[in-house]
């Protein structure tokens, strides 16, 4: 995760205290549709290279928009395997943003629930979850 | 909703194919203290501002008068465009196209800051006129009375390489608009997906 993680923490307030764990919860959904789509397109539409990466350049902006740096990485790694017209490596870069999407999930499963467990002091003004 | 006051606001139409964007271009927005309406295509923005076809605005009832003028003032809204592709040949294309100012994505809470800092140069002393929406937006955009003198702008980001056939027209529009800035509604159409690469669209 990098900066623009932070930027999306720090447009929680009091109106709206659990934006960040809202929008990592979309992009994780979002992303999740977006990584079927790429699979069915290479499924559906071998060597379509075209096709897979506009597939992949929206789901690297939505990892760009939360801060997902790793995934974004490896969407970029999809998108050169794409311009060099390179299956194989647009596959194995696919198996890596899986892999990566599900290790980005769990963490950020376990930080938002030691944020919910720390938080109390802080929250205890406002309802959790308004 | 947030009380509108008598003072002009800005109102931002937000166009961004990607729920992740929208999402986080209308918390900026909103953190910015802008009112802010977003939208999934292009065609709906235009919907939404009245403008999708000039045909359309002079033969529908509600564009007479009034409205009309409304149905004009894509001219007047400011166009901010985001993409996520640095390219700088298409960037200086939509600037010189007529958009205000271009975000690359991620967009950050510094780039609100460059926004308002845009808008507030383009504010004109004249301005509180009665307002001038077409009507049937206000279904679209309940918390904006008409009455009210709120500024609007544009903020377009084009996620992909769609470009509906409105955008094409309103593209020239708002290059010549750009020059002058009304007291209508004009909406920041800050991600707009379906603008194209090669017109006043934004890759996202």
């Amino acid at each position: 995760l990098d900066e623009q993680f932070c930027q999306i923490e720090d447009l929680q307030d009091e109106a709206s205290p659990n934006f960040a764990e809202e929008v990592v919860s979309l992009f994780f959904k979002d992303s999740a549709r977006l990584m079927t789509n790429i699979e069915q397109a290479i499924e559906k539409n071998p060597r379509d290279f075209n096709r897979w990466d506009a597939h992949m350049q929206q789901l690297k902006g939505s990892c760009s928009s939360i801060g997902a740096s790793r995934m974004k990485n490896e969407c970029t790694s999809f998108r050169n395997s794409c311009g060099d017209e390179n299956d194989e490596g647009c596959m194995r870069s696919l198996q890596k943003l899986k892999r990566e999407h599900g290790v980005l999930r769990q963490k950020l499963g376990s930080y938002f629930q030691l944020l919910q467990q720390a938080g109390p002091a802080e929250t205890a003004t406002r309802p959790r979850g308004a | 909703m947030t009380v509108v006051d008598a003072e002009s606001r800005f109102h931002v139409l937000a166009v961004d194919d990607s729920l992740i964007d929208r999402k986080l271009i209308e918390m900026l927005l909103k953190n910015s203290s802008y009112q802010v309406t977003t939208v999934d295509s292009g065609s709906k923005a235009l919907e939404l501002l009245g403008l999708r076809d000039e045909v359309d605005d002079a033969s529908s009832p509600s564009s007479s008068s009034p409205d009309h003028q409304g149905s004009s003032s894509l001219k007047d809204i400011p166009v901010v465009i985001m993409s996520s592709e640095n390219v700088p040949a298409r960037i200086n294309r939509c600037l010189e196209d007529g958009a205000e100012e271009f975000f690359l994505k991620p967009v950050k809470l510094a780039d609100m800051k460059k926004l308002k800092s845009h808008l507030l140069k383009r504010k004109q002393p004249t301005k509180c006129q009665p307002q001038i929406q077409p009507e049937p937006e206000q279904k679209l955009e309940p918390p904006q009375p008409a009455h009210k003198p709120e500024e609007a702008v544009a903020v377009v980001t084009a996620d992909g390489t769609v470009i509906s056939d409105c955008n094409g027209s309103s593209n020239k529009r708002k290059a010549a608009a750009m020059e002058q800035q009304q007291e209508g509604l004009t909406t920041p159409e800050s991600t707009k997906p379906r603008l194209s690469n090669s017109s006043l669209a934004v890759e996202t």
